[in-house]
């Protein structure tokens, strides 16, 4: 593996500007990510965070060339098209499909997302599902329906979900919001363990101790504009965060 | 899964034979009267649950399609004097087309709006046709059937008989669509269409392919209606008692297997048939209002729904 910063940007974003009406959501912002980057993603309530993954995962439209991964504009792309180039999410809060068990939730990543391979039977695909919820220790709840699941398990399955779309960049938009301390360390220790399995995680969280212990990188954004970036104990420390934080 | 397809292509069989024996062996032409409405509301109920029931967009336009599919055939027998099948094909084209347009909406308008939409398509059509002269206007046009060929002995008879394969058709296409990777990206589109299309789920496509396979079928089913009535006016043709039927129909019977809207359209069917005959037409309309909210109530996922539930507390008290 290369370390971070010797290779070409799997993300790159550049002047990316959004306006809804008169608001400036987010402002000229420029970020590269390197591939295999743990990125941490902070900021207050209303600063764009949730703002600037809508326009990556094309929930939101853009200019053009705003938005390149690995190499090609995908600003042009609906969101299906991204999660298949590689780019999974999961949500602030947790959009199950209620109808369905655990494991039917991750077919769906396996039936669209993931290149259809006509050999690869149902019976296969349905392995994998099981393999991928075994990691994320959600297999005892695979055959239960998805609204029975507890907020954590939810979570977890948001995750596993993703996974399953076979990501390259995985953004875990506030996974361990309104977990237990105990809780927060799980989804940690396992967003570690898929950044390990080389898959870039662009990470959104309020939780500090959180960011600080996952990410290589952190920015944080205020008002749309990014006010700090870099090394998590830099940006910590910065004047500025730290304003836009408490207030003045 | 395997042995279930044979029963089911075993059952389809059974059904068209028993069908075309009815043709030949009774002879009284009510039964082939009564009994096209229902095979007429069962092809309409399991065309609306694919979209209405797959994917969640509620349609109160069945009256349009089903006005065109009876105008298309009004229009093609007036203009060449079509035979049905070509009368019914067409309206099946057009069904889709009109599926097509409906689907493109789907881009702009969710929910209770896609809804309202579909009801103003209604009414724009059926003024449309009100005031085209060429197919009769709002006096309504008559129609001469012509010949019936073999093997059948009536004209009903064979209308009988080709709606029974449209159900086969519909039921066939609806299964197909709920056991295919189609029906599970349609129920992911239904339950959070957001999630869905981040999970790789072309949604805008699921969903124009819906409206074109449920318009299509619905136009279908019309087509044959100009022939059997001998008569056509809009505002029977697009009477909004379709639309709330064939709605009443899926939801009674229950959308979440393609069985439902049948057992919903031969229940409610049937009772509106006996009711018609024995009291009035319009004490059929209230006890389709009364039954609907009985199932609202009790069995908000109809017969199927209830089932569903029964079984599966059956199965947890054996455990």
């Amino acid at each position: 593996m290369t370390p971070p910063g010797t290779s070409a940007p799997l993300l790159q974003i550049s002047g990316l500007t959004k306006r809804f009406g008169g608001f400036t959501a987010l402002d000229n912002v420029s970020v590269d990510i390197r591939p295999g980057e743990r990125f941490g993603l902070i900021g207050p309530n209303g600063s764009g965070k949730t703002t600037l993954i809508n326009c990556i995962s094309g929930a939101f439209r853009t200019e053009a060339r705003t938005v390149v991964f690995r190499g090609e504009d995908i600003t042009q792309l609906p969101a299906h098209v991204r999660t298949r180039r590689g780019i999974a999410r999961s949500f602030q809060i947790p959009r199950p499909f209620k109808s369905m068990t655990v494991v039917e939730n991750l077919m769906v990543a396996l039936d669209f997302a993931v290149a259809t391979d006509p050999l690869v039977s149902a019976a296969h695909r349905h392995e994998t599902a099981m393999s991928i919820l075994a990691g994320m220790g959600l297999a005892s709840k695979a055959d239960a329906s998805a609204t029975t699941l507890s907020q954590v398990e939810l979570r977890k399955m948001e995750l596993a979900r993703a996974m399953a779309t076979r990501p390259k960049l995985l953004i875990s938009d506030e996974a361990m919001a309104g977990l237990s301390s105990s809780e927060v360390d799980e989804v940690l220790d396992l967003l570690m363990s898929l950044a390990d399995q080389d898959i870039t995680v662009i990470m959104i969280e309020h939780i500090m101790q959180a960011v600080m212990r996952f990410s290589q990188r952190v920015m944080c954004l205020d008002a749309g504009k990014i006010i700090a970036i870099g090394a998590p104990n830099e940006v910590m420390a910065n004047q500025r965060v730290q304003e836009a934080y408490l207030g003045t | 899964m395997k042995r279930n397809g044979i029963f089911f292509w075993i059952g389809a069989a059974v059904f068209l034979i028993a069908i075309a024996l009815m043709t030949k062996l009774i002879t009284n032409e009510y039964p082939f009267f009564a009994g096209y409405v229902i095979l007429q509301f069962i092809v309409l109920a399991v065309a609306w649950s694919i979209l209405g029931g797959h994917a969640g967009y509620v349609n109160f336009g069945t009256s349009a399609f089903f006005g065109m599919g009876v105008y298309t055939a009004v229009f093609l027998f007036k203009v060449a004097g079509a035979p049905l099948l070509v009368q019914i094909v067409a309206a099946a084209g057009v069904g889709a087309l009109m599926g097509f347009a409906l689907g493109l909406l789907t881009l702009r308008m969710q929910g209770i709006f896609f809804s309202i939409a579909t009801i103003a398509l209604t009414i724009v059509i059926e003024t449309s046709i009100t005031n085209w002269r060429y197919v009769g206007g709002a006096a309504g046009i008559q129609l001469q059937r012509p010949p019936v060929t073999w093997p059948f002995s009536g004209y009903v008879q064979m209308l009988f008989f080709v709606q029974a394969v449209l159900v086969v058709l519909a039921v066939v296409v609806s299964r197909y669509i709920q056991n295919s990777w189609i029906g599970r990206g349609l129920q992911a589109l239904r339950d959070d269409e957001l999630a869905a299309e981040c999970t790789g789920v072309p949604t805008l496509r699921l969903k124009v392919l819906a409206c074109v396979v449920s318009g299509a079928l619905m136009c279908a089913a019309g087509a044959p209606a100009a022939m059997y009535l001998q008569y056509a006016d809009p505002s029977s043709a697009f009477n909004l008692n379709y639309s709330v039927s064939t709605l009443a129909m899926s939801l009674i019977g229950g959308t979440a297997h393609w069985a439902g809207p049948i057992v919903g359209a031969i229940l409610l069917g049937t009772t509106q048939q006996l009711l018609t005959v024995t009291i009035s037409s319009e004490v059929n309309v209230l006890v389709l209002g009364v039954m609907l909210v009985l199932f609202v109530v009790a069995a908000p996922e109809g017969l199927i729904g209830l089932l569903r539930r029964v079984r599966d507390k059956r199965r947890e008290g054996k455990q």
